[in-house]
């Protein structure tokens, strides 16, 4: 891990996000989004968690990236009344930085530097996955069903009467 | 020098507030999604960064919490965008000022 890949990752990933967050058009804060995430997988890259910056950039780049654009398709309409920022908003975000910054900056058993450690492997990942979390799999199994029918059933044409 | 712990947790403190404007601060109800997923994929990554920097032998704890949160994250953006269009259909309109239906 080295500072400069840290900072250049976070310029660009919190920039993006901002962008995200103010950009007028709806389309352009959808691909701005897209380059946070990737931002993101970076940093899980940096960490050492290989998979994990895989399935970040499989899932939300790939899948939630793409259904957002595929909703502003579906829904579009010149809709947003232009109007200036919200200033409640912005205060509030602002406040609950701070006091996380804060908190973080206080705590003094979090100033550690990363210990070396054995790369985690996708074999040991999947071993794990497969014994200690075999439930927690389970459920997460059952719960995207869950979500795949239910997100169908609330987008069907209602040609049931 | 090399990153500690902190500066992971001041950046992902960052996002998450960034996700919290765009939650509270637009009117538009995809926008409202972006910043959910935003918060959620910032708290994601507190997980690896504890997990990268807690000391002894490596269990991979935090690596399991992250991809499954992942996973919620999809099914959540998935239930939520459907909602989005559920919506645009009966009322025609995504901007959540006008969903006031239920007001007295």
């Amino acid at each position: 891990m080295n500072s400069v890949a840290f900072i250049a990752i976070a310029v660009v990933t919190l920039g993006a996000a901002l962008a995200a967050a103010l950009l007028r058009k709806l389309i352009h804060a959808a691909l701005v989004l897209a380059v946070a995430f990737i931002g993101l997988a970076a940093f899980y890259f940096l960490l050492g968690a290989e998979f994990v910056g895989l399935v970040q950039i499989f899932v939300y780049v790939g899948a939630v990236a793409i259904l957002i654009v595929f909703t502003i398709l579906l829904t579009r309409r010149e809709g947003e009344t232009i109007r200036g920022p919200n200033w409640s908003g912005v205060i509030i975000a602002t406040a609950v930085f701070s006091g996380l910054a804060w908190a973080v900056y206080k705590t003094p058993s979090l100033a550690a530097v990363a210990p070396t450690f054995e790369a985690l492997t996708v074999k040991r990942i999947g071993e794990t996955l497969m014994t200690d979390y075999i439930w927690p799999l389970l459920c997460i199994g059952l719960l995207l069903t869950a979500a795949l029918v239910g997100a169908l059933v609330l987008v069907m044409e209602g040609k049931r009467e | 020098m090399t990153p500690t712990l902190q500066l992971f947790l001041v950046f992902s403190s960052a996002l998450f507030s960034i996700g919290l404007l765009a939650a509270l601060s637009r009117r538009h109800a995809i926008f409202i999604l972006i910043g959910i997923e935003m918060m959620l994929a910032a708290a994601n990554l507190n997980f690896v960064a504890f997990w990268r920097f807690a000391p002894g032998p490596h269990e991979p704890t935090g690596v399991m919490v992250a991809i499954f949160s992942i996973a919620i994250a999809a099914a959540e953006a998935g239930v939520g965008l459907a909602l989005v269009i559920a919506v645009y259909r009966h009322i025609r309109t995504t901007n959540v000022d006008q969903l006031d239906q239920l007001k007295g």
